[in-house]
Protein backbone atom coordinates (compact mmCIF):
# COMPACT_ATOMS: atom_id res chain seq x y z
CA UNK A 1 0.00 0.00 0.00
CA UNK A 2 1.27 3.41 -0.44
CA UNK A 3 2.45 5.80 1.64
CA UNK A 4 0.77 6.91 4.99
CA UNK A 5 0.07 10.53 6.41
CA UNK A 6 -2.58 11.71 8.38
CA UNK A 7 -3.92 15.09 6.65
CA UNK A 8 -7.28 14.72 8.01
CA UNK A 9 -9.15 17.61 8.95
CA UNK A 10 -10.54 17.54 12.70
CA UNK A 11 -13.83 18.49 13.39
CA UNK A 12 -14.30 20.44 17.00
CA UNK A 13 -16.14 18.61 19.24
CA UNK A 14 -19.72 18.39 20.01
CA UNK A 15 -19.84 20.48 23.02
CA UNK A 16 -17.03 23.04 21.88
CA UNK A 17 -19.77 23.73 18.76
CA UNK A 18 -22.40 23.96 21.01
CA UNK A 19 -20.41 26.36 23.36
CA UNK A 20 -21.06 24.44 26.43
CA UNK A 21 -17.38 24.01 27.03
CA UNK A 22 -15.57 26.56 24.84
CA UNK A 23 -12.85 27.43 27.33
CA UNK A 24 -10.82 24.98 29.56
CA UNK A 25 -10.23 27.20 31.88
CA UNK A 26 -14.39 27.83 31.90
CA UNK A 27 -16.17 26.67 34.41
CA UNK A 28 -19.63 27.66 33.67
CA UNK A 29 -21.22 26.61 29.87
CA UNK A 30 -21.73 29.76 28.21
CA UNK A 31 -25.70 28.59 27.61
CA UNK A 32 -25.78 31.71 25.78
CA UNK A 33 -23.70 30.67 22.51
CA UNK A 34 -25.23 26.81 22.89
CA UNK A 35 -28.60 28.65 22.36
CA UNK A 36 -27.87 30.85 19.49
CA UNK A 37 -26.25 28.16 18.14
CA UNK A 38 -29.07 25.71 18.14
CA UNK A 39 -31.09 28.56 16.80
CA UNK A 40 -28.96 29.23 13.54
CA UNK A 41 -28.90 25.44 13.48
CA UNK A 42 -32.89 24.90 13.41
CA UNK A 43 -32.89 28.50 11.26
CA UNK A 44 -30.53 26.81 8.31
CA UNK A 45 -33.01 23.65 8.09
CA UNK A 46 -36.02 25.80 7.83
CA UNK A 47 -34.75 27.77 5.16
CA UNK A 48 -33.36 24.22 3.48
CA UNK A 49 -37.04 23.19 3.56
CA UNK A 50 -38.67 26.71 2.55
CA UNK A 51 -38.92 25.90 -1.25
CA UNK A 52 -40.69 22.60 -1.10
CA UNK A 53 -43.32 23.63 1.74
CA UNK A 54 -43.91 26.90 -1.43
CA UNK A 55 -44.03 24.41 -3.49
CA UNK A 56 -46.92 22.44 -2.49
CA UNK A 57 -48.44 25.10 -0.81
CA UNK A 58 -48.99 27.10 -4.19
CA UNK A 59 -49.96 23.94 -5.78
CA UNK A 60 -52.88 23.21 -3.42
CA UNK A 61 -53.59 26.79 -3.06
CA UNK A 62 -53.19 28.10 -6.41
CA UNK A 63 -53.54 25.25 -9.12
CA UNK A 64 -56.08 22.86 -7.48
CA UNK A 65 -57.78 25.87 -5.72
CA UNK A 66 -57.95 24.07 -2.73
CA UNK A 67 -57.74 24.93 1.00
CA UNK A 68 -54.85 23.48 3.52
CA UNK A 69 -56.57 20.99 5.32
CA UNK A 70 -55.27 19.37 8.65
CA UNK A 71 -53.34 22.57 9.31
CA UNK A 72 -52.10 21.26 12.74
CA UNK A 73 -50.78 18.17 11.48
CA UNK A 74 -48.76 19.99 8.41
CA UNK A 75 -47.45 22.36 11.11
CA UNK A 76 -46.40 19.21 13.65
CA UNK A 77 -44.90 18.05 10.30
CA UNK A 78 -43.10 20.81 9.63
CA UNK A 79 -41.59 21.13 12.96
CA UNK A 80 -40.43 17.47 13.19
CA UNK A 81 -38.88 17.73 9.63
CA UNK A 82 -37.19 20.93 10.65
CA UNK A 83 -36.06 19.49 14.11
CA UNK A 84 -34.94 16.21 12.45
CA UNK A 85 -32.74 17.48 9.88
CA UNK A 86 -30.96 20.00 12.26
CA UNK A 87 -30.37 16.78 14.69
CA UNK A 88 -28.90 14.67 11.37
CA UNK A 89 -26.76 17.49 10.30
CA UNK A 90 -25.34 17.74 13.80
CA UNK A 91 -25.31 13.87 14.07
CA UNK A 92 -23.04 13.65 10.51
CA UNK A 93 -20.73 16.49 11.83
CA UNK A 94 -19.72 15.33 15.02
CA UNK A 95 -20.36 11.49 14.46
CA UNK A 96 -20.67 10.00 11.14
CA UNK A 97 -17.71 12.07 9.61
CA UNK A 98 -15.63 11.56 11.99
CA UNK A 99 -15.97 7.51 12.70
CA UNK A 100 -15.56 7.25 8.28
CA UNK A 101 -12.23 9.64 8.04
CA UNK A 102 -10.56 7.51 11.65
CA UNK A 103 -12.05 4.30 10.02
CA UNK A 104 -10.00 4.81 6.75
CA UNK A 105 -6.82 6.36 8.38
CA UNK A 106 -6.60 3.30 10.64
CA UNK A 107 -7.08 1.28 8.14
CA UNK A 108 -4.12 2.95 5.79
CA UNK A 109 -2.21 2.90 9.05
CA UNK A 110 -2.40 -0.82 9.17
CA UNK A 111 -2.00 -1.73 6.00
CA UNK A 112 -3.35 -4.80 5.23
CA UNK A 113 -4.89 -4.37 1.76
CA UNK A 114 -7.17 -7.87 2.03
CA UNK A 115 -8.92 -6.26 5.11
CA UNK A 116 -9.90 -2.82 3.72
CA UNK A 117 -10.92 -4.64 0.66
CA UNK A 118 -13.58 -6.76 2.80
CA UNK A 119 -14.60 -3.43 4.77
CA UNK A 120 -15.51 -1.72 1.77
CA UNK A 121 -17.52 -5.03 0.46
CA UNK A 122 -18.98 -5.71 3.55
CA UNK A 123 -20.14 -1.76 4.19
CA UNK A 124 -21.85 -1.70 0.22
CA UNK A 125 -23.52 -5.21 0.36
CA UNK A 126 -24.67 -4.69 4.08
CA UNK A 127 -26.53 -1.21 3.65
CA UNK A 128 -27.46 -2.16 0.14
CA UNK A 129 -29.38 -5.67 1.14
CA UNK A 130 -31.89 -4.03 3.83
CA UNK A 131 -32.29 -0.78 1.63
CA UNK A 132 -36.09 0.25 1.68
CA UNK A 133 -36.03 1.76 -1.23
CA UNK A 134 -33.96 -0.79 -2.90
CA UNK A 135 -36.91 -3.74 -1.73
CA UNK A 136 -39.55 -1.46 -2.78
CA UNK A 137 -38.04 -1.42 -6.24
CA UNK A 138 -36.93 -5.04 -6.25
CA UNK A 139 -41.00 -5.83 -5.63
CA UNK A 140 -41.93 -3.85 -8.35
CA UNK A 141 -39.32 -5.38 -10.63
CA UNK A 142 -40.37 -8.95 -9.67
CA UNK A 143 -43.98 -8.38 -10.15
CA UNK A 144 -43.19 -6.70 -14.20
CA UNK A 145 -41.26 -10.10 -14.79
CA UNK A 146 -43.92 -12.23 -13.40
CA UNK A 147 -46.54 -10.28 -15.48
CA UNK A 148 -47.32 -12.53 -18.03
CA UNK A 149 -46.86 -16.20 -16.34
CA UNK A 150 -49.63 -18.47 -15.25
CA UNK A 151 -51.31 -17.08 -11.51
CA UNK A 152 -49.81 -20.24 -9.76
CA UNK A 153 -46.08 -19.55 -10.56
CA UNK A 154 -46.46 -16.03 -9.96
CA UNK A 155 -46.07 -15.57 -6.85
CA UNK A 156 -43.18 -17.95 -6.18
CA UNK A 157 -40.93 -16.73 -8.99
CA UNK A 158 -41.81 -12.99 -8.26
CA UNK A 159 -40.35 -13.85 -4.65
CA UNK A 160 -37.11 -15.65 -5.97
CA UNK A 161 -36.55 -12.93 -8.73
CA UNK A 162 -36.84 -10.03 -6.16
CA UNK A 163 -34.55 -11.39 -4.00
CA UNK A 164 -32.08 -12.75 -6.86
CA UNK A 165 -32.14 -9.23 -7.77
CA UNK A 166 -31.65 -7.53 -4.32
CA UNK A 167 -28.83 -9.77 -3.97
CA UNK A 168 -27.55 -8.55 -7.40
CA UNK A 169 -27.56 -5.05 -6.35
CA UNK A 170 -25.98 -5.26 -3.03
CA UNK A 171 -23.36 -7.23 -4.30
CA UNK A 172 -22.39 -4.70 -7.18
CA UNK A 173 -22.65 -1.84 -4.44
CA UNK A 174 -20.10 -4.18 -3.09
CA UNK A 175 -18.43 -4.35 -5.79
CA UNK A 176 -17.91 -0.58 -6.21
CA UNK A 177 -16.67 0.36 -2.73
CA UNK A 178 -14.22 -2.58 -3.52
CA UNK A 179 -13.64 -0.89 -6.83
CA UNK A 180 -13.34 3.07 -5.67
CA UNK A 181 -11.13 2.19 -2.82
CA UNK A 182 -8.60 0.33 -5.18
CA UNK A 183 -8.99 3.66 -7.30
CA UNK A 184 -8.09 5.83 -4.76
CA UNK A 185 -5.14 3.95 -3.21
CA UNK A 186 -3.63 3.18 -6.98
CA UNK A 187 -4.82 7.33 -7.75
CA UNK A 188 -6.50 6.33 -10.83
CA UNK A 189 -8.46 9.16 -12.57
CA UNK A 190 -11.95 8.11 -11.74
CA UNK A 191 -13.48 9.67 -15.15
CA UNK A 192 -11.56 6.74 -17.14
CA UNK A 193 -13.85 4.02 -15.14
CA UNK A 194 -17.41 6.07 -15.79
CA UNK A 195 -16.55 6.56 -19.28
CA UNK A 196 -15.75 3.16 -19.64
CA UNK A 197 -18.69 2.01 -17.54
CA UNK A 198 -20.94 4.22 -19.92
CA UNK A 199 -20.02 2.95 -22.64
CA UNK A 200 -20.26 -0.70 -21.34
CA UNK A 201 -23.99 0.10 -20.38
CA UNK A 202 -24.32 1.05 -24.25
CA UNK A 203 -23.29 -2.33 -24.82
CA UNK A 204 -25.21 -4.42 -22.83
CA UNK A 205 -28.63 -2.66 -23.13
CA UNK A 206 -29.71 -3.91 -26.55
CA UNK A 207 -28.52 -7.40 -25.54
CA UNK A 208 -30.60 -7.29 -22.01
CA UNK A 209 -34.33 -7.91 -22.24
CA UNK A 210 -36.70 -4.82 -22.32
CA UNK A 211 -38.67 -5.41 -19.42
CA UNK A 212 -34.84 -5.39 -17.50
CA UNK A 213 -33.35 -2.20 -19.34
CA UNK A 214 -35.49 0.60 -16.97
CA UNK A 215 -35.04 -1.42 -13.77
CA UNK A 216 -31.18 -1.66 -14.09
CA UNK A 217 -30.88 2.06 -14.56
CA UNK A 218 -33.35 3.46 -11.78
CA UNK A 219 -31.38 0.58 -9.73
CA UNK A 220 -27.61 3.21 -9.42
CA UNK A 221 -30.12 5.59 -8.02
CA UNK A 222 -31.98 3.57 -5.45
CA UNK A 223 -28.66 2.09 -3.50
CA UNK A 224 -27.42 5.45 -1.92
CA UNK A 225 -29.26 6.29 0.97
CA UNK A 226 -29.30 9.22 3.41
CA UNK A 227 -26.74 7.33 6.30
CA UNK A 228 -24.38 5.31 3.31
CA UNK A 229 -23.91 8.61 1.33
CA UNK A 230 -22.07 10.76 4.29
CA UNK A 231 -20.11 7.56 5.61
CA UNK A 232 -19.00 6.40 2.01
CA UNK A 233 -17.83 10.16 1.67
CA UNK A 234 -15.68 10.00 4.66
CA UNK A 235 -13.95 6.83 3.99
CA UNK A 236 -12.88 8.15 0.26
CA UNK A 237 -12.05 11.40 1.70
CA UNK A 238 -10.65 9.87 4.80
CA UNK A 239 -8.46 7.55 2.52
CA UNK A 240 -7.48 9.99 0.22
CA UNK A 241 -6.08 12.76 2.81
CA UNK A 242 -4.28 9.46 4.51
CA UNK A 243 -2.85 8.29 1.65
CA UNK A 244 0.63 11.14 0.44
CA UNK A 245 0.06 12.69 -2.90
CA UNK A 246 -3.87 12.38 -3.36
CA UNK A 247 -6.22 14.53 -3.54
CA UNK A 248 -9.07 14.78 -1.37
CA UNK A 249 -11.07 16.25 -4.12
CA UNK A 250 -9.81 14.57 -6.84
CA UNK A 251 -9.40 11.52 -5.30
CA UNK A 252 -11.98 11.10 -2.32
CA UNK A 253 -15.18 11.63 -3.91
CA UNK A 254 -16.18 9.09 -6.33
CA UNK A 255 -17.07 6.06 -4.16
CA UNK A 256 -20.95 7.48 -4.71
CA UNK A 257 -20.20 7.40 -8.28
CA UNK A 258 -19.33 4.01 -8.47
CA UNK A 259 -21.98 3.23 -6.85
CA UNK A 260 -24.87 4.55 -9.04
CA UNK A 261 -23.17 2.81 -12.01
CA UNK A 262 -21.80 -0.33 -11.43
CA UNK A 263 -25.23 -2.07 -9.95
CA UNK A 264 -26.67 -1.11 -13.60
CA UNK A 265 -24.08 -3.28 -15.71
CA UNK A 266 -24.93 -5.91 -12.79
CA UNK A 267 -28.57 -5.63 -13.70
CA UNK A 268 -27.99 -5.79 -17.22
CA UNK A 269 -26.08 -8.55 -16.91
CA UNK A 270 -28.56 -10.84 -14.41
CA UNK A 271 -31.34 -9.66 -17.41
CA UNK A 272 -29.45 -11.50 -19.82
CA UNK A 273 -28.38 -14.65 -17.47
CA UNK A 274 -31.77 -14.87 -15.77
CA UNK A 275 -33.68 -15.48 -18.92
CA UNK B 1 -50.56 9.30 21.01
CA UNK B 2 -51.13 8.34 16.95
CA UNK B 3 -47.59 10.58 16.75
CA UNK B 4 -45.83 9.03 19.43
CA UNK B 5 -46.69 5.38 18.53
CA UNK B 6 -45.47 6.32 14.73
CA UNK B 7 -42.52 8.17 16.07
CA UNK B 8 -41.30 4.90 17.95
CA UNK B 9 -41.96 2.48 15.34
CA UNK B 10 -40.03 4.81 12.59
CA UNK B 11 -37.44 4.87 15.22
CA UNK B 12 -37.44 1.38 14.94
CA UNK B 13 -37.16 1.01 11.40
CA UNK B 14 -34.42 3.73 10.95
CA UNK B 15 -32.58 1.27 13.76
CA UNK B 16 -33.28 -1.85 11.57
CA UNK B 17 -31.73 0.49 8.76
CA UNK B 18 -28.69 1.50 10.52
CA UNK B 19 -28.04 -2.06 12.23
CA UNK B 20 -26.12 -3.47 9.11
CA UNK B 21 -23.83 -0.44 9.14
CA UNK B 22 -23.41 -0.72 13.12
CA UNK B 23 -22.52 -4.27 12.73
CA UNK B 24 -20.10 -3.79 10.26
CA UNK B 25 -17.88 -0.89 11.86
CA UNK B 26 -18.42 -2.81 15.33
CA UNK B 27 -16.89 -6.12 13.91
CA UNK B 28 -14.20 -4.73 12.04
CA UNK B 29 -13.22 -2.39 14.74
CA UNK B 30 -12.92 -5.07 17.44
CA UNK B 31 -11.53 -7.88 15.60
CA UNK B 32 -9.59 -6.01 12.66
CA UNK B 33 -8.55 -2.48 14.11
CA UNK B 34 -8.97 -3.41 17.59
CA UNK B 35 -8.33 0.10 18.91
CA UNK B 36 -10.31 2.17 20.69
CA UNK B 37 -12.28 5.17 18.73
CA UNK B 38 -10.21 8.29 19.67
CA UNK B 39 -13.29 10.64 21.07
CA UNK B 40 -16.11 7.34 20.96
CA UNK B 41 -18.04 9.24 23.44
CA UNK B 42 -18.46 12.21 20.90
CA UNK B 43 -18.84 9.59 17.96
CA UNK B 44 -22.03 8.04 19.71
CA UNK B 45 -23.50 11.17 20.88
CA UNK B 46 -23.57 11.93 16.53
CA UNK B 47 -24.50 8.43 15.67
CA UNK B 48 -27.43 8.71 18.08
CA UNK B 49 -28.19 12.39 16.43
CA UNK B 50 -28.46 10.60 13.60
CA UNK B 51 -30.67 8.22 13.91
CA UNK B 52 -32.97 10.27 15.94
CA UNK B 53 -33.14 12.90 13.46
CA UNK B 54 -33.46 10.66 11.04
CA UNK B 55 -36.49 9.27 12.59
CA UNK B 56 -38.19 12.70 13.22
CA UNK B 57 -37.07 14.03 9.73
CA UNK B 58 -39.09 10.94 8.46
CA UNK B 59 -42.06 11.20 10.53
CA UNK B 60 -42.39 14.77 9.89
CA UNK B 61 -42.55 14.49 5.88
CA UNK B 62 -44.97 11.41 6.26
CA UNK B 63 -47.17 14.01 8.32
CA UNK B 64 -46.55 16.98 6.06
CA UNK B 65 -45.27 16.69 3.17
CA UNK B 66 -45.96 12.81 1.61
CA UNK B 67 -50.08 12.76 1.83
CA UNK B 68 -50.46 15.83 -0.67
CA UNK B 69 -47.06 15.40 -2.56
CA UNK B 70 -48.34 12.14 -3.35
CA UNK B 71 -52.08 13.33 -3.99
CA UNK B 72 -50.82 15.91 -6.21
CA UNK B 73 -48.94 14.18 -8.55
CA UNK B 74 -51.70 11.80 -9.18
CA UNK B 75 -53.82 14.67 -9.89
CA UNK B 76 -52.02 16.23 -12.40
CA UNK B 77 -51.97 13.61 -14.34
CA UNK B 78 -56.11 13.35 -14.42
CA UNK B 79 -57.78 13.86 -17.77
CA UNK B 80 -60.20 15.83 -16.13
CA UNK B 81 -57.76 18.31 -15.17
CA UNK B 82 -55.35 18.52 -18.26
CA UNK B 83 -57.95 19.37 -20.21
CA UNK B 84 -60.28 20.89 -18.22
CA UNK B 85 -64.16 21.19 -18.57
CA UNK B 86 -64.20 19.88 -22.27
CA UNK B 87 -62.73 16.48 -21.25
CA UNK B 88 -65.13 14.41 -22.30
CA UNK B 89 -65.34 15.40 -25.77
CA UNK B 90 -61.18 15.44 -25.79
CA UNK B 91 -60.77 12.16 -24.47
CA UNK B 92 -61.42 10.59 -27.85
CA UNK B 93 -58.54 11.69 -29.24
CA UNK B 94 -55.06 11.20 -27.27
CA UNK B 95 -53.57 14.06 -25.39
CA UNK B 96 -51.12 16.72 -26.94
CA UNK B 97 -48.19 16.44 -24.81
CA UNK B 98 -48.02 20.25 -24.24
CA UNK B 99 -51.24 20.35 -22.83
CA UNK B 100 -49.58 18.87 -19.58
CA UNK B 101 -47.90 22.28 -18.72
CA UNK B 102 -48.85 21.71 -15.31
CA UNK B 103 -47.37 18.34 -15.10
CA UNK B 104 -43.77 19.62 -16.40
CA UNK B 105 -43.92 23.32 -13.96
CA UNK B 106 -45.00 20.65 -10.96
CA UNK B 107 -42.27 18.08 -11.75
CA UNK B 108 -39.65 20.85 -11.88
CA UNK B 109 -40.74 22.55 -9.05
CA UNK B 110 -40.77 19.14 -6.95
CA UNK B 111 -37.76 17.76 -8.36
CA UNK B 112 -35.84 21.22 -7.30
CA UNK B 113 -36.82 21.70 -3.91
CA UNK B 114 -36.82 18.08 -3.26
CA UNK B 115 -33.05 17.80 -3.80
CA UNK B 116 -32.83 21.59 -2.00
CA UNK B 117 -34.04 19.56 1.52
CA UNK B 118 -32.68 16.28 0.77
CA UNK B 119 -29.75 15.25 3.74
CA UNK B 120 -27.54 13.34 1.65
CA UNK B 121 -26.44 16.41 -0.86
CA UNK B 122 -26.20 18.57 2.22
CA UNK B 123 -23.78 16.12 3.87
CA UNK B 124 -22.07 15.60 0.83
CA UNK B 125 -22.21 19.21 0.04
CA UNK B 126 -20.50 20.05 3.56
CA UNK B 127 -17.58 17.67 2.79
CA UNK B 128 -17.02 19.29 -0.77
CA UNK B 129 -16.74 22.81 1.09
CA UNK B 130 -14.35 21.37 4.20
CA UNK B 131 -12.05 19.94 1.37
CA UNK B 132 -11.95 22.37 -1.15
CA UNK B 133 -10.81 24.68 1.39
CA UNK B 134 -14.17 26.86 1.41
CA UNK B 135 -14.03 27.63 -2.16
CA UNK B 136 -16.24 25.10 -2.93
CA UNK B 137 -19.36 27.22 -1.23
CA UNK B 138 -22.77 24.86 -0.31
CA UNK B 139 -25.51 26.44 -1.53
CA UNK B 140 -24.26 26.94 -5.09
CA UNK B 141 -23.83 23.54 -5.40
CA UNK B 142 -26.99 22.30 -3.98
CA UNK B 143 -28.48 24.52 -6.03
CA UNK B 144 -26.67 23.52 -9.10
CA UNK B 145 -27.66 19.91 -8.56
CA UNK B 146 -30.95 20.75 -7.61
CA UNK B 147 -31.34 22.27 -11.04
CA UNK B 148 -30.50 19.21 -12.69
CA UNK B 149 -32.68 16.82 -10.53
CA UNK B 150 -35.61 19.74 -11.58
CA UNK B 151 -34.48 18.76 -15.33
CA UNK B 152 -34.42 15.41 -14.82
CA UNK B 153 -37.54 14.75 -13.25
CA UNK B 154 -39.41 17.25 -16.04
CA UNK B 155 -38.05 15.23 -18.61
CA UNK B 156 -39.01 11.60 -16.81
CA UNK B 157 -42.40 13.19 -16.76
CA UNK B 158 -42.30 14.73 -20.63
CA UNK B 159 -40.94 10.81 -21.62
CA UNK B 160 -43.93 9.03 -19.48
CA UNK B 161 -46.50 11.10 -21.89
CA UNK B 162 -45.12 10.77 -24.91
CA UNK B 163 -44.26 7.33 -24.73
CA UNK B 164 -40.27 7.84 -25.79
CA UNK B 165 -38.15 5.23 -25.19
CA UNK B 166 -35.74 5.55 -22.10
CA UNK B 167 -33.10 4.54 -23.48
CA UNK B 168 -33.18 7.44 -26.15
CA UNK B 169 -33.18 9.28 -22.76
CA UNK B 170 -29.86 7.74 -20.99
CA UNK B 171 -27.73 7.17 -23.99
CA UNK B 172 -28.02 11.06 -25.30
CA UNK B 173 -27.43 11.67 -21.51
CA UNK B 174 -24.18 9.46 -21.12
CA UNK B 175 -22.69 10.67 -24.48
CA UNK B 176 -23.26 14.42 -22.98
CA UNK B 177 -21.44 13.44 -19.91
CA UNK B 178 -18.81 12.39 -21.63
CA UNK B 179 -18.22 15.06 -23.75
CA UNK B 180 -18.30 17.32 -20.95
CA UNK B 181 -16.08 15.31 -19.23
CA UNK B 182 -13.59 16.35 -21.37
CA UNK B 183 -13.49 20.30 -21.19
CA UNK B 184 -14.78 20.26 -17.58
CA UNK B 185 -12.29 21.64 -15.11
CA UNK B 186 -10.52 18.19 -13.64
CA UNK B 187 -11.31 18.92 -9.67
CA UNK B 188 -14.85 18.83 -10.25
CA UNK B 189 -14.83 15.63 -12.11
CA UNK B 190 -15.63 13.44 -9.13
CA UNK B 191 -17.69 15.57 -7.57
CA UNK B 192 -19.95 16.05 -10.38
CA UNK B 193 -20.62 12.12 -11.03
CA UNK B 194 -21.43 11.84 -7.13
CA UNK B 195 -23.71 14.44 -7.24
CA UNK B 196 -26.23 11.98 -9.43
CA UNK B 197 -26.35 9.74 -7.08
CA UNK B 198 -26.78 12.02 -3.98
CA UNK B 199 -29.52 13.54 -5.36
CA UNK B 200 -32.06 10.37 -5.08
CA UNK B 201 -32.60 9.41 -1.29
CA UNK B 202 -35.27 9.99 1.24
CA UNK B 203 -37.37 12.66 0.30
CA UNK B 204 -37.08 12.52 -3.83
CA UNK B 205 -37.47 8.88 -4.55
CA UNK B 206 -41.16 8.88 -2.86
CA UNK B 207 -42.46 11.43 -4.86
CA UNK B 208 -40.52 11.00 -7.60
CA UNK B 209 -41.71 7.41 -8.11
CA UNK B 210 -45.46 8.81 -7.08
CA UNK B 211 -45.18 11.06 -9.82
CA UNK B 212 -44.10 8.31 -11.94
CA UNK B 213 -46.57 5.54 -11.45
CA UNK B 214 -49.79 8.67 -11.65
CA UNK B 215 -49.12 9.27 -14.92
CA UNK B 216 -48.54 5.99 -16.19
CA UNK B 217 -51.92 5.15 -14.59
CA UNK B 218 -54.00 7.87 -16.33
CA UNK B 219 -52.40 8.09 -19.29
CA UNK B 220 -54.03 5.84 -22.05
CA UNK B 221 -51.53 3.04 -23.31
CA UNK B 222 -49.30 3.20 -20.24
CA UNK B 223 -48.91 -0.01 -18.21
CA UNK B 224 -47.75 1.44 -14.64
CA UNK B 225 -45.82 -1.19 -14.23
CA UNK B 226 -43.47 -0.80 -17.14
CA UNK B 227 -43.63 2.66 -17.38
CA UNK B 228 -42.86 3.73 -14.08
CA UNK B 229 -39.55 2.67 -14.04
CA UNK B 230 -36.90 5.17 -15.02
CA UNK B 231 -37.94 8.29 -13.10
CA UNK B 232 -34.65 7.92 -10.71
CA UNK B 233 -32.50 7.27 -13.34
CA UNK B 234 -33.46 10.54 -15.14
CA UNK B 235 -32.90 12.49 -12.19
CA UNK B 236 -29.78 10.65 -11.28
CA UNK B 237 -28.02 11.87 -14.62
CA UNK B 238 -28.88 15.72 -15.34
CA UNK B 239 -27.31 16.61 -11.67
CA UNK B 240 -23.61 15.79 -13.21
CA UNK B 241 -24.54 17.61 -16.55
CA UNK B 242 -25.59 21.00 -14.19
CA UNK B 243 -22.31 20.37 -11.77
CA UNK B 244 -20.46 19.94 -14.61
CA UNK B 245 -21.65 23.00 -16.76
CA UNK B 246 -21.33 25.26 -13.46
CA UNK B 247 -17.44 24.56 -13.34
CA UNK B 248 -17.46 25.09 -16.98
CA UNK B 249 -18.84 27.94 -16.98
CA UNK B 250 -17.14 29.40 -13.43
CA UNK B 251 -13.64 28.64 -15.50
CA UNK B 252 -15.08 30.54 -18.29
CA UNK B 253 -16.07 33.57 -16.39
CA UNK B 254 -12.51 33.59 -14.40
CA UNK B 255 -10.38 33.44 -17.70
CA UNK B 256 -12.57 36.26 -19.13
CA UNK B 257 -12.34 38.66 -16.83
CA UNK B 258 -8.83 37.93 -16.09
CA UNK B 259 -8.04 38.63 -19.89
CA UNK B 260 -9.64 41.99 -19.45
CA UNK B 261 -8.09 42.60 -16.74
CA UNK B 262 -4.68 41.92 -18.33
CA UNK B 263 -5.64 43.89 -21.16
CA UNK B 264 -6.69 47.16 -18.92
CA UNK B 265 -3.09 46.53 -17.65
CA UNK B 266 -1.26 46.45 -20.56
Amino acid sequence: MPPVEDLRYNPPSWSVILGLRAYEAMDMPDFGKAFEEVRRRLWNSLRDLFPIIAVVAFFQVVVFQQPLQNFGQILIGIVLVAVGLTLFVFGLEVGLFPLGEEMAYAFAKKSVLSWLVLFAFALGFGTTFAEPALIAVAGKAGELAAAEMDPLAQEEYQRDYSFALRATVATAVGSALVLGVFRILLGLPLHLIIVAGYILVMLLTPWAPPSIVAVAYDSGGVTTSTITVPLTTALGVGLASSIRGRSPLLDGFGLIALASLIPILFVLVFGIVWT
Amino acid sequence: MILLEQLFWTFLSTLRDVAPILLVIGFFQAVVLRQRISNWRQVAVGVGCVILGLTAFLVGLELALFPLGNAMAEQLADPRFVLGSDAENLMAAPTPWYRFYWTYIFAFAIGFSATIAEPALLAVAIKAHEVSGGTLKVWPLRAVVALGAGIGVTLGTFRIVTGIPLTYFIFAGYILIIIQTLFAPKQIVPLAYDSGGVTTSTITVPLVAAMGLGLATQIPGRSPLAEGFGMIALTVLFPMMTVMGYAQIAAWWQSRTRNKKAELDS
